[in-house]
């Protein structure tokens, strides 16, 4: 058997979704993003939905998004991802809009934004990346940090009494009467990226169908903040991370 | 005209009148006085069962001007309504739109500051206005109404302006404008703007309309690398050049024969012109230029009236604000005075006359 006669159509398993441009991205090895990037364009592809999305991006590090993904985007001032996609879907009601922001910009600078976005019933959905660090700034607290971590901000590990408690944001959006579906997921293995898929596919077919809001949160690994190779980041983050933000579907109604 | 279409009415309500009739897609605002009858009005009428015009009350001022961000970016006419410390607050999002060339309109129905100063009117905002209250080198459109008529008339043609410019406008009013009341006759009711409008009119704008048939259009002020970053800057400055070229506009009262100018813009004009009569009929031949465009500043039709007169008093509701843009324009050619009132104070006819007649004592001329 060839390599021609193996590359055919009836053989494909995988492939690049369509809607992710072929560069090369500015993440570092083992970070999540490029994983949610991926699969945002598979849901947004497989719903047929490309001419019909309007993505607003974050100030942190998934400022590029828009590079990556062939949709028309909004690139946001730092928190106000919220804002800006409520003005565009209540004037393209039949758009996918939904914002892709980090736990400092939606859970600090943009805290305003994204409640009141959430709680108003918005027809849209918040991707949250959630990395306990700020990753592009070069790993400082976040609100998300746990008690004990350390960043560099927090260098002997972060202090309740010093820092304040860390922010769960997710939690909050599911006692919501605005929002109809909030989920915590991650993507640090194979399972996990499938369940993820599948939370973000029922966010945006929410968002279509005039159900709102829709939160999908990915817990996420930040290696080079958190200073740990790629698996060990997961390990970390299985055991530090979970047991603080609780996996699963928080709200599905 | 339709006789429902001259009406008694407050600045303020005439503004939510006129952008309902003039084809806004949407407004978002936070209320504040002394402005918020325009969110009031524009909720009583409910243009969004009638034209479909989206009205949302936002959470801050901060949430409004990125609502402002979001709507006009994807090429729908929006605005939002605020007074000083709000206006204050939405700086960072109008040098963003700035920026990614997004037009809306913002108007500001001026109180008086620091801080939260004073319900009361004032134009202590015309720095903030006109020399960008954000960061970077940027310009906002910026229109001085004077009456009714003109909060009605400006909002169509700011939203015009902003289209044609890619460029956020503002209108820079004031709490008496805002409150008082006269007759308006209000624009003829247009229809918004179809989605096949907009994509010929706006094919830079982020709303996949026609995505497919073009790359995808990203509204960004982000760039890296600092040669791309400055062209874009530069690109920026060509407009504004051009701008400045092509959208002054003012209007001249008794100027031809003047021998003190009087330069003034929005309530202040008006108090102005009744000055201007009173001097006249005292021999004293004053007459008034007033800007109705702040920026582009009307500099060339400022230095023209140079050489004609003895002396320029330029009254404000601030601590001198516009009277540094008439002194660059005059360029030391003859005395320019400033007269301000502060502190939500409006000047009456009697001030300014005295103030022309101090100059007048002391530039008498040949």
């Amino acid at each position: 058997m060839t390599r021609e006669d193996i590359i055919q159509p009836q053989n494909l398993v995988y492939a690049k979704p369509s809607l992710m441009n072929d560069v090369g991205m500015h993440y570092c090895p083992g970070c999540s993003h490029g994983v949610v990037h991926k699969l945002i364009a598979e849901v947004i592809e497989e719903m047929n939905l490309a001419d019909k999305t309007i993505g607003i991006c974050p100030v942190g590090c998934a400022v590029f998004a828009y590079r990556y993904l062939d949709v028309d985007w909004l690139e946001a001032a730092h928190g106000r991802a919220p804002a800006i996609a409520t003005a565009c879907k209540r004037l393209w009601p039949d758009r996918l809009v939904f914002t892709y922001q980090g736990d400092g910009d939606l859970a600090c600078i943009g805290t305003c934004e994204t409640i009141h976005a959430l709680n108003r019933g918005e027809k849209i959905t918040l991707i949250f990346i959630n990395n306990a660090i700020y990753g592009m700034t070069g790993g400082q607290m976040a609100p998300t940090t746990p008690l004990g971590m350390k960043t560099a901000t927090c260098p002997y590990g972060r202090e309740a009494e010093l820092h304040g408690y860390p922010l769960n944001i997710t939690d909050m959006a599911a006692t919501m009467p605005g929002t109809a579906y909030v989920s915590r997921q991650s993507v640090h293995n194979v399972a996990a990226i499938r369940k993820a898929k599948r939370a973000i596919r029922k966010a945006f077919e929410n968002s279509m169908n005039g159900r709102g809001s829709n939160m999908v949160e990915i817990l996420s690994t930040c290696n080079a903040g958190w200073k740990m190779t790629p698996l060990k980041a997961n390990q970390w983050m299985e055991e530090n991370i979970f047991k603080l933000y609780r996996l699963g579907d928080l709200k599905d109604e | 005209m339709n006789q429902n279409d001259c009406v008694l009415l407050k600045g303020n309500e005439a503004i939510a009148h006129a952008a309902i009739r003039c084809g806004c897609d949407g407004f978002f605002g936070y209320p504040i006085t002394p402005q918020s009858e325009i969110l009031e009005t524009l909720s009583v009428l409910k243009p969004w069962e009638t034209t479909g015009m989206v009205v949302l009350q936002a959470e801050s001022e901060v949430a409004a001007i990125n609502m402002l961000y979001g709507g006009g970016g994807t090429g729908k006419r929006v605005m939002t309504t605020s007074s000083s410390p709000g206006v204050a607050l939405m700086q960072e999002g109008i040098s963003f739109m700035a920026i990614c060339e997004i037009p809306a309109l913002i108007v500001n129905v001026q109180r008086g500051g620091p801080g939260l100063g004073t319900i009361q009117p004032s134009q202590s905002d015309y720095f903030q206005a006109t020399v960008g209250g954000g960061n970077g080198d940027y310009q906002t459109i910026v229109l001085a109404p004077n009456s009714v008529q003109e909060m009605a008339d400006f909002v169509d043609l700011a939203f015009e302006l902003a289209f044609r410019w890619r460029n956020p406008a503002m209108i820079l009013s004031d709490g008496a404008i805002g409150q008082m009341m006269e007759k308006v006759i209000l624009p003829p009711l247009r229809p918004r703007k179809t989605d096949e409008e907009i994509a010929k009119e706006c094919p830079w704008a982020a709303n996949g309309l026609n995505l497919g048939k073009r790359k995808p259009n990203i509204m960004t002020s982000l760039e890296l690398v600092p040669q791309i970053m400055e062209e874009r800057n530069l690109a920026l400055q060509r407009k504004y050049a051009e701008i400045r070229e092509k959208e002054v506009r003012c209007e001249t009262y008794m100027c031809d024969d003047a021998d003190y100018l009087l330069v003034a813009f929005g309530v202040v004009s008006r108090i102005c012109m009744e000055a201007v009569g009173n001097l006249r009929q005292r021999g004293i031949r004053a007459g008034l230029l007033r800007p109705i465009t702040l920026w582009p500043f009307p500099e060339k039709e400022i230095a023209q009236l140079a050489p004609r007169v003895k002396a320029v008093c330029v009254p404000e509701m601030n601590a001198g604000q516009m009277v540094r843009d008439v002194r660059a324009a005059i360029n030391g050619r003859v005395p320019v005075t400033a007269y301000g009132r502060l502190g939500g104070i409006v000047p009456s006819p009697q001030e300014i006359e005295d103030c022309v007649e101090k100059l007048a004592a002391a530039n008498p001329g040949a």
